[in-house]
Formats: structure tokens, sequence, C-alpha cells
């Protein structure tokens, strides 16, 4: 599919944009436990979850160790990633913000299974309009740097403080009210930014 | 089954999404989202949005050495074990996930919640301690018709998700998988609709009872 098991980059192999996305040396992870492909992603991710780490108050060497074991799970839940549903970036992240809440904070993290029975499910024409996540992540990163600083810098605050937004209010003298506005404007725009616009 | 009308709203589900929510709240959010399909997609946009605020990180090198130490663990990990099996479906069927995790133990062979370890909280009204932590108590609540809790605020947060039955307040009504947000500058009175009302309800913060009966009612709440 692409050139992994051999030197990354083949004479062979055309232009620069033939290099595999991180979604797929996640596939290649997942199928063949492919190590050359999970050294890759490593480079990527891990000093990106080593500052996320660090802004919920880690020092450097907890980040580290936690980065390690991030990635260990990434290596072992591989199998498990569909890129339909998520883009790498989002897959990590969700891995990171659950082994956080359980290392630092020693909580579980409650979430629904999406294989439960008891699941109320979505109207069919719901399912249809879904588009792959791949595709809207670049979408969504730009939108993200379009939007107005004190929208990304709550939006920041509120993934990386581990603070819910009530107490960011309090703690940065933003009333309640401008932070959830802000919030949503955010929100709105960035959902705006993930709907298909063809 | 009808979807649920009251949401936790934006603001509560990036709070879910981010993780900055304490273990009660987000089991309150994540049981609501497995009753609402729209909250559930609301989440994954949200996740998307954490993946890519990671993405956009400025990356901080890890120290020589930690892609080594970590391959050198790879070698010693097992091929990946094989999915657990369904569970006897009885369980399966009454309460979703996440909540049924927390009911583990308390659920009869037909999967009802047993009738040991409720307490006493006003005629008509029980409850049964799930979770507590130093931000606050989570516990299911049962309600026989017609019931109605003394006039109160809450001097923190309150989510309450509605599991069987349904009850209304001043701001309508409540039925299964609709969530209510308790908050200080609210002041309500709800009362269980004929059929009775199981609730799920974490409470951060505290809960302040107004008017003479719920005096007498925070001395209850008082010991949990």
């Amino acid at each position: 599919m692409f050139p992994l098991n051999g030197p990354m980059q083949d004479q062979h192999t055309p232009a620069a944009d033939m290099n595999p996305s991180l979604e797929d040396l996640l596939v290649a992870v997942g199928r063949e436990r492919n190590r050359q492909a999970f050294g890759v992603l490593f480079g990527h991710f891990a000093p990106r979850l080593k500052t996320y780490l660090r802004r919920l108050g880690c020092d450097s060497g907890a980040a580290e160790e936690l980065v390690q074991e991030v990635m260990l799970l990434v290596w072992r839940r591989a199998e498990t990633y569909d890129p339909i549903h998520a883009s790498a970036g989002t897959w990590v992240f969700t891995i990171a913000r659950n082994k956080r809440i359980d290392v630092l904070r020693r909580e579980q993290r409650p979430e629904i299974d999406p294989d439960d029975p008891a699941l109320v499910p979505e109207p069919e024409e719901a399912a249809d309009r879904r588009i792959e996540a791949k595709e809207s992540s670049g979408r969504l990163r730009a939108a993200l740097k379009d939007l107005p600083p004190e929208q990304a810098e709550l939006l920041r605050m509120a993934y990386f403080e581990d603070k819910p937004h009530s107490v960011i209010s309090a703690e940065h003298g933003i009333p309640l009210g401008t932070v959830k506005s802000r919030l949503r404007l955010a929100m709105e725009r960035l959902r705006r930014s993930l709907k298909d616009v063809g | 089954m009808n979807r649920p009308s009251h949401h936790p709203g934006d603001t509560l589900l990036i709070d879910y999404a981010g993780g900055a929510l304490c273990e009660g709240a987000s089991l309150a959010v994540a049981t609501h989202m497995a009753f609402c399909p729209a909250c559930r997609h609301a989440v994954t946009e949200m996740e998307a949005i954490g993946g890519a605020l990671l993405d956009d990180l400025e990356p901080e090198p890890l120290s020589a050495g930690c892609l080594e130490a970590l391959m050198a663990r790879l070698d010693h990990e097992r091929p990946a074990p094989c999915r657990p099996a369904l569970r006897p479906s009885a369980e399966r069927s009454r309460y979703p996930e996440p909540l049924r995790s927390y009911l583990r133990g308390r659920l009869d062979r037909d999967g009802r919640i047993g009738e040991g370890g409720w307490r006493f909280l006003q005629p008509g009204m029980r409850s049964l301690d799930l979770l507590s932590g130093p931000e606050g108590t989570t516990r299911l609540i049962r309600m026989k018709g017609g019931v109605g809790v003394p006039k109160h605020t809450h001097g923190g947060i309150e989510l309450t998700v509605v599991l069987e039955g349904g009850f209304s307040d001043e701001f309508g009504a409540f039925l299964p998988g609709d969530i209510a947000i308790g908050d200080p500058s609210l002041v309500h009175r709800p009362v269980s609709d004929p059929e009775g009302c199981l609730c799920l309800a974490t409470t951060i913060g505290g809960l302040r009872m107004t008017g003479p009966l719920g005096r007498l009612f925070n001395r209850f709440v008082k010991r949990f």
C-alpha cells in the first residue's frame, strides 16, 4: 500500500504527497503491528502529548512517563482504530485524555458503549450525512486558526486546564455568561467547518 | 423510544469532551448521551476539536532514548486479547452503559435495582449512593407518584437524568433521558409524575433548601 516495510524515502516512490497520512500509519500499526509506522506516529504525537501533559501540570519527567503510557495504548488499541470515525489526532486525543484522568485524577472516565443495544439509536438520515473524519479535520484546523483570539483562548483553557467552564469563569474573572457565549460562538463556527460544504 | 428534549448544552458537553468534568458529572452527562444521539454527535465533534487542538500544540522534544525504551517494551507485548463476550441479555437491556457498570452488584436476576441500601429522604422518596468524592455525590433517587420535593436551590450544580417515569417543575416536563441542570440561580419545586420517577442525580457543591420544610430536609441531605 505504501513503502513502510522498506526505507521511507524509496527512490521509486513518486512525489512527497505520497507519504502515508497519520491515519494510514495508524491503520498499518493495527493491521501489521508495523513498528516503523509506529515510530513515525511517535515522532509526531509524543512531543505534542508532552506539551498537553505539561499544560495539565505534569513536570517534564512525569509527562514523559505518561506519554509512553499513552503511546503504549496507541500500540495496543490500534486494531480498533477506524479512520471513518475519527482522525488519528482525535483518536490519540481521546486516549490521552482518558489516561490522564485515570493517572492524574485517579478517576474513571464514564463513557457510552457504542455497541450497547440499550443505546437509543440515531435517526437513519443523520447517519447518512456523516462525512469522513479525515476529510473534515483539515477544514477544522483552518477554522480554529480563524477563530477570534478570545474564543480560541477559552477553547484551549477548556481542553487543557482540567477545569469546567464555571471554574474558568471564576478563576479568570470572566463573567459566566461571557464564557458560555464565547464557547457557543466558537462551536457554531467550528461546526460549520465540519459540515460538508462541498 | 422518544429522544430527549432537555440537553446539557454545548458548554457542559465541551467540559465533558475535554475531560474537565469530575467523574460524577461525567456519569450524568454520559448517561444522557446514551439516550441522546444528538449529544453523542456533538461530543464526537468536540473530540475532533480536541484532536485538532492537540495537533496544533507546540511540540516539546522528549529526552533521548524515549522511543527506544518504548520499542523495547513492545517486545514484551502479547497479542491483543480477544474482545470480551457479550453480557447476558437481562443485564444488557435495562440500563445503558456507562450507568450499568456503576450498578454492578446492585441488580437482581431480572436486571432490576435491588431493594438493599436505599435511604429514606422524605415520605415517598429514597436514595441510593453510587459514588461519592471530594467534589460531590452521585446517587439514584426514586420517587413514588405525585411526590413533591420541597422548594430548593443549589449551592453548586446538580445534574439530574431521568431513567424511568418522569417529573415536572417550573421549567417543564422531564422524561427518560432528559437532563435537568440546577445551579445557584435556580429555585424549583419538582413533582414526580403519577407513575413515579427514577433519576440519577449528581450534586457538586451543595444543595440548599428554601422554606421551613426545606430546612428539615437539609438535615437529611447533610448526612451524605
